[in-house]
């Protein structure tokens, strides 16, 4: 019986704390405006522009670039997080629908988080061919 | 007996618990999370010593899981002063790290006095079940404490990004493995099933306090209220 209770509480207290945790990955990202390029590319003018369903397609974009290692595990981290949004939009927010805004605003800031992503990958790859290029002349 | 794949896991620890202390000594933070980089320094030996028991004695003789067991234990114990730490950090304009220090030593001796309680009802198994109620209740009030912390980071509007990391951190190590050891006790063959999940658990908090220690200077500030899981 304990260790059902023990089970139970640390299902939730690790959600919560997991979301929580992304949330302050996410919230780092959320002060840095986006460059130019990146602003035509994802068609995202600012934080506030975002949407929810543009993640999938700047994640797809962020594939495109080469990969910085100093972020992989950011993220990996925040996709997961979006996951389980995606989840509880399917499942808690059916039953519960005033929790639908909430979690559409949680996966806008993923969306800006990709977005900044995708935005210090360009000029990474702009370094490194910068860099090859100078090393060949 | 251990696969390839456990051993690049181990070492994968290893390597990121070390990059923990690296990177607060390279940061200049060694000594003001001292307690943190002890429990990983901590940790990094404990993993060497155990490689050897395991060499020495194999990976199902009980030698192996004792020290397995009673080594996670202590270490345990050991994050749960460096939880300490993290308190007194958070409390440090009230004065009440005193108070702090009572309070935990008395939770931790109710804690190890509650499970050997347990245990002494089904005397017939006590060694082996003993050590993993305590690990089990070990965590859970670990969790109790982090989740604690966290209220008190939230109410007094803790703003310092690296701090409120570190402790985010912890409270999902402390409730993943508090989730881990209560579905053993409530289904014991569970434990081969789950694979390489606690492995793979434990390389998530040196990994999340490298990348606090690394990418976040002690000067970043956040709001806490945009944390919050439940909408504010």
């Amino acid at each position: 019986m304990i260790a059902a209770i023990i089970f139970v509480v640390s299902i939730v207290t690790f959600l919560q704390f997991f979301t929580s945790y992304c949330r302050s990955l996410i919230a780092a990202s959320a002060k840095q405006p986006l460059s130019a390029e990146t602003r035509d590319v994802t068609g995202i003018a600012d934080r506030v522009a975002a949407r929810s369903e543009d993640y999938h397609r700047i994640m797809q974009l962020l594939q495109l670039c080469p990969e910085r290692p100093h972020d992989r595990g950011e993220i990996r981290a925040v996709h997961a997080y979006f996951r389980l949004l995606r989840t509880f939009r399917l499942t808690i927010g059916r039953l519960a629908p005033s929790l639908q805004p909430w979690t559409e605003t949680q996966g806008a800031r993923c969306a800006y988080f990709a977005a900044v992503a995708l935005d210090r990958r360009i000029a990474f790859s702009r370094d490194i061919v910068a860099s090859q290029i100078n090393l060949t002349y | 007996m251990l696969g390839s794949f456990d051993y690049v896991l181990w070492t994968v620890g290893w390597l990121l618990e070390l990059s923990v202390v690296v990177c607060s000594v390279y940061r200049g933070a060694f000594l003001k999370y001292l307690a943190l980089n002890l429990y990983m320094t901590a940790s990094l030996t404990a993993g060497v010593a155990r490689l050897y028991v395991l060499i020495h004695y194999g990976f199902t003789s009980p030698q192996y899981f004792y020290f397995y067991y009673y080594s996670d234990a202590l270490l345990t114990i050991g994050l749960f002063f460096a939880l300490i730490s993290l308190y007194s950090r958070v409390l440090e304009e009230m004065k009440a790290e005193r108070l702090v220090r009572l309070g935990s030593i008395l939770l931790l001796a109710g804690t190890a006095w509650f499970s050997y309680g347990i245990v002494q009802q089904s005397a017939h198994r006590l060694l082996t079940h003993f050590v993993v109620e305590l690990s089990q209740n070990l965590y859970f009030v670990g969790l109790i404490l982090t989740y604690l912390l966290w209220g008190t980071i939230m109410k007094l509007r803790e703003t310092r990004t690296r701090l409120i990391q570190l402790v985010l951190s912890l409270g999902v190590y402390f409730s993943g493995f508090a989730a881990i050891y209560a579905l053993r006790n409530l289904y014991p063959p569970l434990h081969t099933l789950l694979g390489h999940l606690p492995q793979f658990l434990a390389c998530l908090l040196p990994l999340a306090w490298a990348y606090a220690f690394w990418r976040l200077p002690e000067s970043a500030r956040l709001a806490p209220a945009r944390l919050a899981a439940v909408p504010r």
